[in-house]
């Protein structure tokens, strides 16, 4: 038996992006260029696992998002 | 609370399950949870898999999916749950544990539809891979980083695109080989499906039309060598990917009076589960893949929808209705989305096309590969889906969900529509 152990700031942190809400407006790659870049006229690749330290910027990729497509939290152990 | 109360159990450990069992706090249910997973892993995301992951952008356990609520759920993860006895309200899990359950969220999913193996066809060869977990995806990765001669995709639909989009970016050699006329000719009709045929051979992909591969043969060591088709015609091949769809294994539910199967676990419009005379079964309910629910939008037709958004959506109602009073259960109305990314478009759909009669371009052309198409029937807009021109969707979401004629019209755009025609499904597939 598993158990996914909360530990903020442990490990890196989980993004996810509902991707039928995004609209490609790009604003979380001004808001946090290193882990949000559009592709092509429309595709959102992002990076779903961020280093700790970065939670601001994601945070301001979040606030940024005006379909509020965005969601994260600060990572676990397993 | 007593600690012995048996509380809420949620089967199936991944998006459904995850987004039920937060939907279930946040709904104000403090009483004893937990989540049991046949999957080692703690709930992860799985579009990333068939797309960045193969590519090799992303490592397969990248895509652990954020917990949006504080569960303090105890979880069972690694365990298949095998065994429900109803009466008792007991869920057995493979270890032999068994769980008591006041209420149960079943949110198990669906599997990659295998090869199938007929007696005496002997083993299958090595080198024949499906993908539905992050193992699966972390093995394929694999195969195709060792660099394959040529890689065989079975199966023209979603996964086998994206799949056969990835081969492309690493350069490798690629066949697709489906049975229609055109990929993704199921979900959206080979009028639409002719786009992605020109994107294919733009990229490169050797895309083949009404191909029917028969069988797979081996070299000396056991390894995949070539596909056998139908018409006697052989591809040469060292990997394959077998892209036929999903069915649902709800085999561990055979003997508990349910109405279950390969297509899923049949339920009533508030996602209760039904039994086998067609009543819900007290405190059952289910949600995501595996959900097969009545559908407001397309005249109560029974859909398991195998979407993303439909699991998130799904299983958030489904909590609500189990924490609601048995006078108080809501109707679940969702018009279905997905999108999907491929040779560099965002594709994105709502509703069910399948079933259309007609199809018209609304916005953008064919030819360009951006537009927005929309289908019909009998009169009304049923289904709309677009490349590369999502902006123009959540408009015509709202139309399909509010019945409107078809073609639907948009205040201040200019539509003169040019391309209009038979969606062109396939015959309904017999099995
Ligand atoms: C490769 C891939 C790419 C995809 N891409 C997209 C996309 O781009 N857009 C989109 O909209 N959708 C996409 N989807 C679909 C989307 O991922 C699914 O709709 C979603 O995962 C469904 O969530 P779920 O929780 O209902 O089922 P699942 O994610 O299948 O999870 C079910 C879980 O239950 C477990 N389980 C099964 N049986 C048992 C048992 N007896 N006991 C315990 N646990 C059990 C399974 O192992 C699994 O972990 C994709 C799916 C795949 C596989
Ligand atoms: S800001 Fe939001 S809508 Fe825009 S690309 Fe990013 S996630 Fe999508």
């Amino acid at each position: 038996m598993t158990e996914p152990r909360k530990e903020p700031g442990a490990g890196p942190l989980r993004v996810v992006v509902d991707l039928n809400r995004c609209q490609g407006y790009a604003q979380c790659c001004y808001a946090a260029p290193e882990h949000f870049e559009l592709r092509g006229h429309e595709v959102l690749f992002y990076d779903p696992t961020p280093p700790a330290g970065k939670q601001a910027e994601i945070a301001r990729a979040v606030q940024a998002c005006p379909v509020r497509a965005i969601s994260f939290d600060m990572g676990s152990v397993s | 609370m007593s600690p012995d109360e048996p509380g809420i159990v949620v089967v199936g450990a991944s998006l459904a399950g995850l987004r039920g069992a937060e939907a279930l706090r946040r709904g104000g249910y403090a009483g004893p949870l937990t989540l049991v997973g046949d999957e080692p892993h703690a709930p992860y995301d799985r579009p990333p898999l068939s797309k960045h992951v193969l590519a090799g952008e992303l490592r397969p356990d990248a895509t652990a999916l954020p917990h949006l609520a504080d569960l303090d759920a105890t979880w069972r993860l690694g365990q298949p749950a095998v065994g429900l006895d109803r009466s008792a309200r007991v869920l057995r899990l493979a270890d032999g544990v068994e769980l008591r359950y006041e209420k149960l969220l079943i949110a198990t999913g669906a599997q990659a539809r295998p090869w199938p193996v007929t007696d005496g066809s002997g083993p299958l060869p090595s080198g024949i891979h499906t993908l539905r977990s992050r193992d699966d995806a972390a093995a394929l990765r694999i195969a195709l980083a060792a660099g394959p001669k040529r890689v065989l995709i079975v199966g023209g639909g979603l996964i086998g695109c994206e799949a056969a989009s990835c081969c492309r970016d690493l350069g490798l050699a690629v066949t697709l080989a489906d049975p229609n006329p055109t990929p993704l000719a199921r979900i959206l009709g080979s009028l639409i499906g002719s786009v992605i045929v020109s994107c294919m051979n733009t990229a490169g992909v050797d895309f083949r039309p009404g191909t029917h591969v028969e069988a797979f043969e081996a070299d000396a060591s056991g390894r995949v060598c070539r596909a056998r088709l139908k018409d006697g015609a052989a591809i040469e091949t060292d990997c394959v990917i077998v892209a036929l769809g999903a069915t649902r294994d709800t085999s561990w539910l055979a003997e508990a009076g349910l109405n279950a199967d390969a297509g899923g676990l049949t339920c009533d419009s508030a996602c209760r589960a039904l039994d086998s005379e067609g009543r819900p079964a007290p405190g059952l309910y289910a949600a995501g893949d595996v959900a097969r629910c009545p559908s407001p939008f397309y005249g109560g037709r029974l859909v398991a929808f195998e979407h993303w958004g439909n699991a998130v959506a799904q299983a958030g109602h489904a909590a609500r209705n189990m924490l609601a009073n048995d006078d108080d259960q809501r109707a679940y109305r969702h018009l279905p989305s997905f999108w999907s990314s491929q040779f560099g478009i965002n594709i994105k759909g709502v509703g069910l096309a399948d079933g259309a009669d007609a199809v018209a371009v609304v916005q953008g052309s064919r030819a360009s590969r951006r537009f927005l198409a929309v289908y019909g029937r009998e009169g009304r807009a049923i289904a709309a889906i677009s490349f590369d021109q999502a902006r123009w969707l959540p408009a015509y979401a709202e139309r399909i969900e509010a019945g409107a004629a078809f073609p639907p019209i948009l205040g201040a755009t200019d539509q003169s529509i040019k391309d209009f025609g038979a969606p062109d499904f396939p015959e309904p597939r017999s099995r």
